[in-house]
């Protein structure tokens, strides 16, 4: 592990002490006649339900050729920017119409900094996929942060149309941080099935890990 | 001093009983009464034995004379409230005192499949002429008490119907007579197969030709629960039970338009319970009901074992009467019957011989009974508009056209059968004969001149191949605006907004990218699924009423009436598709959105006899129903049983009977006459279902994904055979009708 290593998620700490926010741009899908519904200091709601079905707070109407579109908003958290000067306006394709700012929570936080700092292997194929034999020994064993993978090592067995198939890890090695699939469970093309860490790495993960833990609320 | 206890906690008991029932402790005097309650109790080691008596013996009294007058000022939602009381007899105490001895079937307590349904084998004897005569019935009904919290409220679940439904079947195999007991307020509306519609409209649909006498006795009568299991041969009724089309609270919720969420006024509720006609007494007047079994007043409790005396006494008189109305030696019983029916008090020779085992003819004779029984239920909303000269014109022209058609079909069809039989025979042997002589010469002459083949046409002489022009028949007035819709799945699947006037006019409703079906008005499907000009409306004048005279609702109706310009939420008509005739029954959004009640009932099963009469297919084109109308109260729950016994007896002769769903369909018609059809299809992006969302939400407390009614959820249930493009319907439904109707169409 090296001091720049050190510094470098200090500063992404840092980043997110200072502003514990996602700013979220909402975009119009298309031209047409704009209509705000919210202000500027708005609380808004995104997407709720058991099953996110319950769409969130009403931002704004697009009216284009007599078809009133409303504009839902995906995420909570407050409105930061209204464009206010297009209100009743016409609004070209792809135009910036407000932002909603959401307040990160600390899965949300841990996650980010993983995703820069983990090496993800994704899904090859749609199918269902279960770790090797071996590694699942391991994993059972040992727990899967005490699990490191090599390029070229089998890790996953992929379940397509009846048919077994190794799958080969090809990337950085390191040991098997976060696992983002569930055995038996059919995963998309490209979804991340590990995010793998390089040893060097482990201990400024965790320690990242708990001090988000403890520091954020 | 033991026992001033507990006539002070019988007393205690009785007071809380009575504010439970009449909904507050201020009706009366109830509070001041169990404020002396109070003052007596807490004096008990203060004042002499003698003077606790006498004290308490005013109290009870008082009490008494309470009962009383609760008991004569009893509203429907009282009713309610003691049918609820956790204090209320169950299946489990009738199982125990009216019956000698039984065997609970399909699992015991909560180790069963659904412990809301019960099932049990039973013996119960009656003293005949100074012999205790021992008979064996089925006894299935609902239990909500003994182990309350694995009951789940007597709401049955689809598979614990399909329980009942099984030893129904097993009852019909031994022969002996079913005993149903409705302590429902209502089915679990979950659609997990095997579906809590299809399910109820499955027992329904077996119990109309159950070769057994059946009694049901309803104390709390929740709609399609309740049907599920109460197709019966005599239907009692408890004095204080109700039976209902949907529960008071949900009943107010609909007509007051109530939000999710909002607590319903008590007064609402109150006023709905009286307007929905639950009680006994309504349900005799109405004759959904046969006869009302006396309960003590309030209601009976778990240790009225005078009145289980009673409950044994009329279950057994209502088989007996059931079977002695089959049997062909029974003037004297009959007469002894009448008699024993007037008396009040229950000596031990009340009963009269009769042998509950019945012969073929006396089955035959039992179902004969049951189908008038019903076709003859709920016929009290029905009006048909005309004079009487029409009316008469139209009995002579359905009379004459029944002999027609009988002389048509059983007579002359089956000889012109027996005639195409042998002139097929003969001509395929003389074809062998002239194939082989002429053969080699036809060849030669085909080759010389190149004879074409004609294409292949269809029965009518349709093309089979050509396809169904949309535009230059008729064009949806939607599609008359310059405006774009966005498809609902724009955001998933990435559609492009559509012009109206391309989607309603050439696409036919549908999204030409992910194949989305908007909805469309029911104009558009009599123009585009029958052949141009072949529909002949029948009972077009049968009118929707307001049987239970509830209030504001004649002038609801009237509103649909003008809007529609029709006179109920059925269209019932004969029509071609592509040459074959087919009688359609098909229920429409804009009238009341397509709610059934008694008229749309008679009508349906008017079109299941025409259909028999006539020997054509049945079709049933659902373009949207909300269920039974609740403005009828039980009257339209009855049309549940009263169409599924029409449908029943079409597909027994012979017919075929084709249900397709569109846009949304719900509740009892789903749960009755359309879920029991073999074949049922649905056209896509189209809901199916017995519960609404809300509805489910607030029964089981759990929600449910926004897809759960979809079609295609229905598909994977197996609730439906197959999904239909609206394009494609006029050649799938012509499909189906050649290939599950057979080249006859009537394929039997």
């Amino acid at each position: 592990m090296s001091q720049q290593d050190t510094i470098n998620y200090d500063a992404v700490l840092s980043k997110f002490r200072e502003d514990p926010f996602a700013y979220v741009d909402i975009n119009a899908m298309h031209t047409g006649h704009i209509r705000f519904h919210v202000r500027e200091g708005d609380k808004v709601e995104g997407l709720t339900g058991d099953f996110r079905h319950i769409k969130g707070t009403l931002l704004c109407e697009l009216t284009r050729e007599r078809n009133q579109k409303p504009i839902h908003c995906t995420t909570n958290g407050e409105v930061s920017f209204v464009n206010k000067v297009l209100d009743g306006q016409f609004v070209q394709a792809g135009e910036k119409i407000m932002t909603i700012r959401h307040p990160l929570k600390k899965r949300e936080i841990i996650e980010q900094i993983l995703r820069d700092v983990l090496v993800p292997f994704a899904a090859p194929e749609k199918a269902k996929y279960y770790f090797a034999m071996d590694i699942q020994n391991r994993i059972e064993k040992f727990g899967q942060r005490s699990v490191s993978v090599k390029a070229g090592d089998e890790v996953f067995t992929m379940s397509l149309m009846k048919r077994d198939t190794p799958v080969y890890y090809t990337g950085e090695a390191g040991i098997i941080h976060s696992v983002y699939f569930k055995p038996g469970q059919s995963m998309e093309l490209g979804e991340p099935l590990v995010g793998v860490c390089p040893p060097e790495k482990v201990a400024v993960v965790e320690k990242i890990i708990t001090r988000v833990k403890a520091e954020w609320e | 001093m033991q026992e001033i206890r507990k006539r002070l906690t019988k007393i205690e008991e009785r007071l809380n009983y009575i504010s439970q029932v009449k909904g507050s402790e201020k009706w009366g005097n109830v509070d001041s009464v169990l404020q002396r309650f109070v003052a007596v109790r807490d004096a008990i080691f203060d004042i002499s034995t003698d003077k606790m008596a006498t004290k308490i013996h005013t109290l009870e009294d008082e009490i008494s004379f309470l009962e009383e007058r609760a008991e004569e000022s009893l509203t429907g939602m009282d009713r309610v409230r003691i049918v609820r009381s956790p204090l209320r007899f169950s299946l489990k105490d009738i199982l125990e005192n009216v019956y000698d001895d039984y065997t609970e079937l399909g699992g015991e307590e909560e180790a069963s499949i659904d412990a809301s349904m019960v099932c049990a084998k039973a013996t119960v004897s009656a003293k005949i002429k100074g012999k205790t005569v021992t008979q064996q019935v089925m006894v299935i009904g609902h239990e909500k008490g003994h182990g309350e919290e694995y009951r789940n409220g007597g709401c049955s679940k689809p598979w614990g119907n399909e329980k009942a439904l099984r030893f129904m079947m097993v009852a019909q195999t031994e022969g002996i007579p079913i005993h149903a007991y409705i302590f429902t307020p209502g089915s679990f509306p979950v659609e997990e197969y095997p579906g809590a519609g299809q399910q109820i409209a499955r027992n329904i649909y077996a119990m109309t030709k159950l070769e057994v006498p059946i009694i049901s006795i309803i104390s709390e009568g929740g709609s399609g629960g309740a049907e599920a299991i109460g197709c019966s041969d005599y239907r009692l009724m408890f004095s204080h039970g109700y039976y209902s089309v949907i529960s008071p609270e949900g009943g107010a919720a609909i007509e007051g338009k109530v939000r999710e969420g909002q607590k319903i006024p008590m007064e609402m509720v109150e006023s709905c319970a009286e307007r929905l006609k639950i009680t006994a007494t309504d349900n005799l007047r109405l004759k959904t009901i046969d006869r009302i079994v006396e309960e003590p007043l309030l209601g009976a409790k778990r240790d009225a074992y005078e009145f289980f005396k009673r409950v044994k006494y009329e279950m057994i008189r209502a088989t007996d009467e059931v079977v002695l109305k089959t049997k062909s030696l029974r003037a004297f019983r009959n007469y002894e019957m009448k008699l024993n029916r007037s008396r009040k008090e229950l000596g031990d020779d009340a009963h009269i011989d009769v042998s509950w085992e019945l012969n073929r003819d006396e089955m035959a004779r039992l179902l004969e009974m049951r189908s008038k029984k019903y076709r003859a239920m709920g016929c009290e909303g029905i009006c048909a508009k005309g004079s009487f000269l029409g009316r008469l014109a139209s009995r002579v022209k359905e009379k004459s056209s029944k002999y027609f058609y009988n002389i048509r079909y059983d007579m002359l069809h089956s000889h012109q059968k027996q005639v195409k039989q042998v002139m097929h025979d003969v001509t395929s042997e003389s074809a062998v004969v002239i194939k082989q002589v002429a053969g080699p010469l036809a060849s030669v002459f085909d080759f010389f001149t190149r004879r074409q083949e004609s294409p292949a046409l269809l029965v009518g002489g349709e093309d089979l191949n050509r396809e169904q022009v949309y535009d230059n028949t008729y064009t949806s007035p939607l599609a008359n605006e310059d405006r774009t819709v966005t498809c609902p799945n724009s955001e998933r699947l990435g559609c492009k907004d559509l012009w109206v006037p391309d989607l309603y006019g050439q696409f036919g409703g549908v999204c030409e990218n992910c194949g989305h079906h908007f909805p469309l008005e029911y104009q558009w499907y009599l123009k585009h699924l029958f052949d141009r000009d072949s529909i002949r409306e029948f009972n077009s004048k049968l009118l929707a009423r307001n049987p239970l005279n509830s209030p504001d609702f004649e002038k609801r109706l009237k509103v649909a009436i003008k809007k529609t310009g029709r006179r109920s939420s059925m269209i019932t008509f004969d029509a071609r598709v592509r040459g074959v005739e087919v009688v359609v029954a098909m229920l429409y959004s804009n009238f009341r959105n397509g709610t059934v009640g008694s008229t749309e009932g008679e009508k349906f099963v008017q079109a299941a006899e025409r259909a028999r009469m006539m020997r054509r297919p049945l079709l049933s084109y659902v373009h949207t129903t909300g269920g039974i109308r609740i403005q009828e109260g039980t009257l339209g729950v009855t049309q549940m049983p009263k169409c599924t016994m029409a449908v029943r007896e079409y597909v027994d002769a012979g017919g075929l009977y084709v249900v397709v769903y569109d846009n949304n369909s719900y509740a009892g018609p789903v749960a009755s006459f359309l879920g029991c059809s073999y074949y049922q299809f649905a056209i896509r992006s189209s809901r199916i279902g017995f519960a609404g969302p809300r509805v489910i939400r607030d029964t089981t407390g759990v929600d449910i994904p926004p897809d759960y009614h979809s079609a295609r959820n229905a598909l994977k249930r197996g609730h439906i055979q197959g999904i239909w493009d609206r394009r494609e319907f006029r050649t799938n439904l012509h499909k189906s009708l050649m290939t599950m109707g057979g080249k006859s169409l009537y394929y039997r």
